[in-house]
């Protein structure tokens, strides 16, 4: 009798405790999202409630997710509940577009600048005095430079330093699809470890002392010299980078069924706005607003930036090419190489 | 009642419902999830089957998975015996905190043991430092995955191996003595063939638990294609992709290979046990 009446007890307990929450008028909202952007989110979540509240809407509450960006999407492919998903590169999206139908093919038309409210680049963090002198993208395949970067495999971030590499060997002059493929070889033979996500590279470049350079995402290279300290670091931006664009969306059969749709399209909106760029700017992401832009025009030099969709007709062709199996990056690190 | 002579005279009562019991949990538990694999995985023809699971790369990972953690269960057999030796039969200082240490790799996030564990391999460490500079590089090489594997497999071993020591009564010992055997027969045709299955058994639990091992090691790993690249992590690298299928084609071949070693051993047990008695 006794485990009967601990189980009765138990469920009892549990209804009790599920019931009473469906009873306020307050919308909750889940922006999944990749791991940089933690800091970024938990100001803006903030401010676009104020915003939201002050509008005359509900009292709204955004819970945020964090991990890499293409162990994020995989979650919300598998089910989690994602209002909004603001992820590292397009592919990712398209994934969960392709594999669980959960968006709309076009979904990134919907908002301004290929739905990315804000962008950023790839830049190299040095030693403090730069004793290397690594000023650009060719000093990286000089035999005595070790370069740190996550893998592209495994990494978002990482694929988009690849392909930052690539695009700069393959506009210099005489540039080829063939030099380029060397550039990438001889840059990637450099790479003593290759982490499995950017965070455990910064960390494997500055606190394991491993390498001369750190390939990384322009706030991640901010963010680490805020944090670890001015005088052990500095940015070096190099001549020619990529413009990495982070794309935010809506996933349609969640918010339908939730019935947050338009909440969560003002939240992304707000992005927009020179508020919400502000708070980007503030956390090192590149404004699209050309006057929030000008205002931060000392904090981001400036930088010839090609995209990802002229140099490389888009994410799923570069993803193809580049990263699938038996991809280039396999090729580089092939048996016998 | 001749058909069921099981239900007769057992402790616990109910064969059936036990039997069900038994058979529903590991179902739920163990037979799903393995067989919704094993599923995923018959997506694919048996050609691209083939060519994931024998790719060069992945192939270069099962002979630094699987080799390192045989040689990291070997090291954890040979010292875990000795730390259970130390800890049941002689009094020291703080013994139960020592104890209790032992238990620490179990209770540890992985992610947390690996980053602390390539903090202090990696050059810049407390025994990085000293070893490097004596050309022994720990961190970001295959070695370092080793060094993760024996530090999470540590305590299957010492935990298996106790309590068969604390069985063994000194008596017997001082018998062996008694009829002359010397310090060394005594071990090795008294004490250690009681040891033996036990001291398998942490053998295989250590050597199962580092194959399967991910958290700890990608940090100190260094994680280089045909170097120090893991299993687990090619799985990962599959996933990312979302290439499902492919992850757990992987996965069945590891599956499939852990198996057939924890085999093995479950055999050399019950032969160790046969010549023991």
């Amino acid at each position: 009798m006794k485990p009967i009446k601990t189980f009765a007890v138990l469920t009892t307990a549990l209804i009790a405790f599920a019931a009473p929450v469906a009873a306020y008028a307050e919308v909750n909202l889940l922006n999944v999202s990749y791991d940089p952007t933690r800091e970024l989110y938990q100001d803006y979540n903030a401010a676009f409630a104020k915003y939201w509240k002050g509008k005359g809407g509900d009292t709204v509450t955004v819970k945020q997710s964090h991990g890499g960006s293409g162990k994020q999407a995989r979650a919300v492919i598998d089910g989690l509940d994602a209002d909004v998903v603001t992820l590292a590169l397009a592919y990712d999206i398209d994934e969960i577009g392709e594999k669980a139908k959960l968006i709309p093919e076009s979904w990134q038309k919907r908002l301004p600048h290929n739905s990315s409210p804000y962008t950023s680049t790839i830049v190299f963090l040095v030693r403090k005095g730069n004793p290397k002198k690594v000023k650009d993208w060719n000093d990286l395949v000089r035999p005595d430079v070790k370069v740190i970067t996550p893998n592209p495999k495994t990494s978002g971030g990482a694929r988009w330093n690849y392909l930052a590499a690539w695009g700069y060997a393959l506009k210099q002059k005489g540039g080829s699809e063939a030099k380029a493929k060397e550039f990438v070889t001889r840059l990637f033979k450099n790479v003593p470890v290759l982490d499995s996500g950017a965070r455990g590279s910064t960390t494997t470049f500055v606190q394991r002392g491993q390498g001369d350079v750190l390939l990384a995402w322009e706030n991640e290279a901010f963010l680490a010299v805020n944090e670890l300290g001015k005088d052990k670091f500095e940015i070096v931006v190099p001549s020619i980078s990529i413009l990495a664009e982070p794309p935010v969306t809506v996933v349609d059969k969640v918010v339908d069924r939730k019935g947050t749709r338009k909440v969560a399209e003002e939240y992304l909106k707000y992005l927009y706005t020179p508020a919400g760029q502000e708070i980007a700017a503030k956390h090192y992401y590149r404004p699209i607003d050309k006057k929030v832009a000008a205002r931060y025009a000392k904090v981001f030099p400036k930088v010839k930036l090609f995209t990802i969709d002229d140099t490389f007709g888009g994410w799923k062709a570069a993803q193809k090419k580049h990263f699938a199996d038996g991809g280039v990056f396999d090729q580089i690190y092939g048996p016998g190489k | 009642m001749a058909t069921r002579p099981i239900t007769r005279n057992t402790v616990i009562p109910g064969f059936t419902p036990t039997l069900g019991y038994t058979i529903f949990y590991l179902s739920l538990i163990v037979l799903l999830p393995l067989s919704a694999l094993v599923f995923k995985t018959a997506s694919l023809t048996w050609g691209e089957f083939i060519a994931t699971v024998a790719a060069p790369r992945v192939a270069a990972s099962y002979r630094v998975t699987f080799g390192a953690a045989l040689a990291a269960a070997g090291v954890n057999a040979i010292f875990g015996l000795l730390v259970a030796w130390v800890l049941v039969r002689y009094r020291l200082p703080g013994k139960r905190l020592i104890d209790a240490f032992v238990d620490l790799p179990f209770a540890l996030p992985t992610a947390v043991a690996g980053i602390t564990l390539s903090s202090v391999y990696a050059a810049n460490g407390w025994l990085g430092s000293i070893l490097e500079p004596r050309g022994i590089k720990v961190a970001f090489t295959p070695l370092g995955i080793f060094v993760a594997m024996t530090f999470i497999g540590l305590p299957f071993v010492v935990r298996t191996v106790q309590p068969v020591l604390e069985e063994l009564e000194a008596e017997i010992e001082e018998a062996a003595a008694c009829l002359g055997a010397t310090r060394w027969q005594t071990f090795r045709r008294v004490l250690f063939p009681e040891l033996l299955p036990a001291l398998l058994t942490g053998f295989a639990l250590a050597f199962a638990r580092g194959v399967g091992e991910y958290g700890s090691i990608i940090f100190i790993a260094g994680n280089m294609p045909m170097v120090s690249e893991i299993t687990p992590l090619l799985i990962i690298t599959k996933l990312e992709q979302y290439d499902y299928a492919g992850a757990t084609a992987i996965a069945t071949v590891m599956l499939l290979f852990s198996f057939l070693m924890l085999l093995a051993v479950n055999l050399l047990q019950k032969w160790s046990r046969r010549h023991a008695a």
